[in-house]
């Protein structure tokens, strides 16, 4: 009896004391991944080509990856040291609200939902993508106000689920909804006419008409029902973290309008007389110090990773067998949507 | 040490006495949990308020804003996240209703096969249950679903039987009733086939009280088709029969059993009859083999001797475990959600929690859901097994 009475004093002793702990402990993201080597990093399920795919050797690589690999970059000097989280949609933002990531850098559309009411905060948009609807060409339809009726593959608790139903409200259409958890399977559930159409953003349907047994049937319908701002997702509860992560995408989008790129990034530090080029390479500054980080922080990102058009290319644009369009992911001098505070 | 007993003996203290012991340590567990539970709470209160989340059922009053593709009740993307709850229920039930009922059947035609005479017969089905019950649940569904199903046609080239029923790989379509009075049909019938069923069972006791046999099926008919019958007179409803017709890319009219709900359906029923046959096959053997024999000593024919010596005995035995099996159905069926069949699980806990983020909120309600559930089939089985039960003179 006594020794029950005292193994049961214990264990409430130690549940109070861990509670306490979780009590007393403060936000510091940084020196959490710093103590423990990895960055936690939330991505896509490994079957999204462009964005996160994994191979037979267990290798990530993916848009998103690289947003990882750049965090790595810029806190390790080592793009390496990346825990990769696989995560559908539905499960990403509880994941990374209960402290299971650091961040997520799995594609996610900024809400207000997301944003105010789950407390999470887009630390930046590193893609501006779209709304639209994959099909058959043979099934004849030129535009999506034609798709009375219809059924559509999309994923399970995402937005898209939403945004379709606001357009076919708007448009007093009536269609039926397929859901999959998984790019994956919504490809299974279109190609093999589960649905009529496949609704996403267009880098996920680009990637999608790849995959397709032949892609020369299947065609992108000319209308986008949505603006999507896509970005890597932290908590709200540790701003220093926040702006780490905001600068590792800024200085990819800086590096790139300043001409800095992976292969010359040694060069161009070492010669460079341009002053922004200088502060961002950190030959002059203490901008990396400022972070947290070292000051060969985006060096590192920018030559271990490369700018933000690199990546780009790699895994979307005409370097990939995606071939999306830059559109409004161009920066801003070029006409698109890409910009960066200045540094200084 | 025999002084100490003395002392004992002589002045009980108050902390040995054997009355205070009991209840006190009883008082001391109850304690402990409430501590805990406090504990939790205030856990959870502190962690969410780090994390600057709150904990509310507000968001149920919400509009969800999306479409679920299969819903017994009516349902729009207007509605509110409580309706999806339902939605999610009633899909959960239909299910597991569906499932329990046809694994049943097909699992006493296999527990009885496994033991029949033939040797082709038992082994086959001995052959059925072995590879079913060691695969995964999951595969199972993942398998009707992807490969079985799949090669149905598109609904522009459908297969069709007479016109009536349409086989496509959007799902299978049969002609509807339509009613002005949806809601007062469903529980006619259902208190029709209640009424129907205790008529049987009580003429059938009365026959057996009796001793000679008593006509029980024209008297469950017409229990049966009475209430419905009087219902259409009553209130003039006019019944009509929607059929299914290709309209678009679809097609529109009629009922639709989705692929979805097809796979699950399919895959769990074949999969829990597989352990439905064996616990019928185990509860028959456990009837002493002698009480046979000394049925068709006494001149009982075969079913006489299944009807008055086996089934009531088996029963005793199959009751209890089939209880389980009937709960595992349950907690299955939420597999849906690989499928994307929406069921509770699927449309409430994984798309109303991400949409909303109250994820703390609806587990809670969905795991108070499925006790419930779980908890309401134990006590009908219960009921059940106590409505059956010998009567022991």
């Amino acid at each position: 009896m006594k020794k029950l009475i005292n193994s049961v004093a214990l264990g409430v002793a130690t549940i109070l004391g861990s509670m306490a702990t979780v009590q007393a402990q403060q936000a510091d993201t940084l020196a959490a991944i710093k103590a423990r080597g990895v960055v936690n990093c939330g991505v896509s399920t490994g079957v999204q080509t462009g964005m996160s795919t994994l191979d037979t050797k267990g290798n990530w690589a993916g848009f998103e990856v690289d947003f990882c690999r750049s965090l790595s970059a810029a806190i390790f000097g080592n793009p390496d040291k990346v825990k990769y989280v696989p995560l559908d949609i539905k499960t990403a933002f509880t994941t990374l609200q209960s402290g299971g990531i650091d961040l997520l850098a799995r594609t996610a559309t900024a809400t207000f939902i997301r944003d105010v009411d789950m407390n999470l905060a887009w630390a930046g948009v590193y893609l501006y993508d779209s709304q639209g609807f994959l099909a058959r060409k043979s099934l004849g339809v030129k535009s999506a106000k034609e798709l009375d009726g219809a059924s559509i593959c999309v994923s399970a608790g995402s937005n898209y689920e939403l945004n379709l139903s606001d357009y076919f409200r708007n448009n007093k259409l009536s269609f039926t909804p397929v859901t999959a958890n998984s790019r994956d399977q919504n490809e299974k559930n279109l190609s093999e006419g589960r649905c009529d159409v496949y609704a996403n953003v267009l880098s996920a349907l680009a990637a999608a008409r790849t995959k397709m047994p032949n892609p020369d049937e299947w065609v992108v319908l000319p209308e986008v029902i949505s603006m999507e701002p896509i970005g890597p997702v932290v908590r709200q509860d540790d701003f220093r973290f926040f702006d780490i992560v905001a600068w590792t995408l800024h200085a990819q989008l800086a590096a790139e309008e300043y001409g800095v790129t992976s292969k010359n990034a040694a060069q161009m530090r070492d010669t460079s007389s341009s002053p922004e080029v200088q502060r961002l390479l950190g030959k002059s500054g203490d901008f990396g110090a400022k972070l947290g980080l070292d000051n060969d922080w985006a060096f590192n990102i920018i030559t271990q990773v490369g700018n933000y058009g690199e990546v780009f290319d790699r895994h979307l644009g005409d370097g990939s067998p995606i071939k999306l369009e830059r559109r409004l992911n161009k920066l801003w001098k070029d006409g698109g949507l890409m910009a960066t505070p200045l540094l200084r | 040490m025999t002084q100490g007993i003395d002392a004992a003996v002589r002045r009980p203290g108050l902390l040995k006495d054997p009355r205070l012991q009991r209840w006190g340590f009883q008082g001391l567990i109850i304690a402990l949990l409430v501590l805990l539970a406090v504990l939790a709470m205030g856990n959870l209160e502190g962690n969410l308020k780090q994390r600057g989340l709150s904990f509310g059922f507000d968001f149920l009053r919400q509009e969800s804003g999306f479409e679920i593709a299969f819903s017994l009740i009516p349902y729009r993307a207007s509605d509110t996240y409580w309706r999806v709850f339902l939605v999610g229920l009633t899909n959960t039930l239909l299910v597991t209703v569906l499932v329990m009922l046809l694994s049943t059947i097909l699992g006493f035609m296999i527990g009885i096969a496994r033991l029949s005479k033939s040797w082709a017969l038992s082994r086959a089905t001995l052959l059925y249950v072995e590879i079913v019950r060691n695969l995964p649940q999951l595969l199972h569904i993942m398998l009707w679903y992807n490969v079985a199903l799949r090669n149905m046609p598109a609904p522009r080239q459908a297969g069709s039987f007479f016109d009536v029923i349409f086989f496509t790989n959007r799902g299978i379509y049969i002609p509807a009733l339509k009613t002005e009075y949806p809601l007062l049909w469903i529980g006619a019938v259902l208190i029709s086939i209640i009424a129907s069923i205790s008529v049987c069972v009580a003429i059938t006791r009365r026959s057996d009280a009796v001793g000679r046999p008593l006509n029980a099926w024209l008297p469950s008919l017409v229990a049966l088709l009475l209430l419905p019958i009087s219902l259409f007179f009553a209130t003039g409803d006019s019944l009509s029969v929607s059929m299914p017709q290709l309209k678009g890319f679809n097609f529109t009219g009629g009922w639709v059993f989705v692929p979805e709900l097809s796979a699950l359906v399919f895959a769990m029923t074949i999969y829990n009859a597989a352990f439905i046959g064996e616990l019928v096959r185990a509860s028959i053997l456990a009837v002493n083999r002698g009480q046979r024999e000394a049925a068709f000593a006494i001149g009982f024919n075969w079913l006489q001797t299944l009807r008055y010596i086996v089934i009531p005995q088996a029963l005793r035995v199959l009751i209890p475990p089939l209880g389980n099996q009937y709960l595992n159905i349950l907690k299955g069926s939420s597999l849906a959600v690989a499928i994307g069949f929406p069921d509770l699980v699927s449309v409430f806990t994984g798309i109303t929690m991400n949409q909303t983020g109250r994820a703390i909120e609806i587990v809670l309600m969905t795991m108070a859901t499925y006790m419930l559930i779980g908890v309401a089939i134990s006590m009908c089985l219960n009921l059940f097994n106590s409505m059956t039960r010998i009567i022991e003179r």
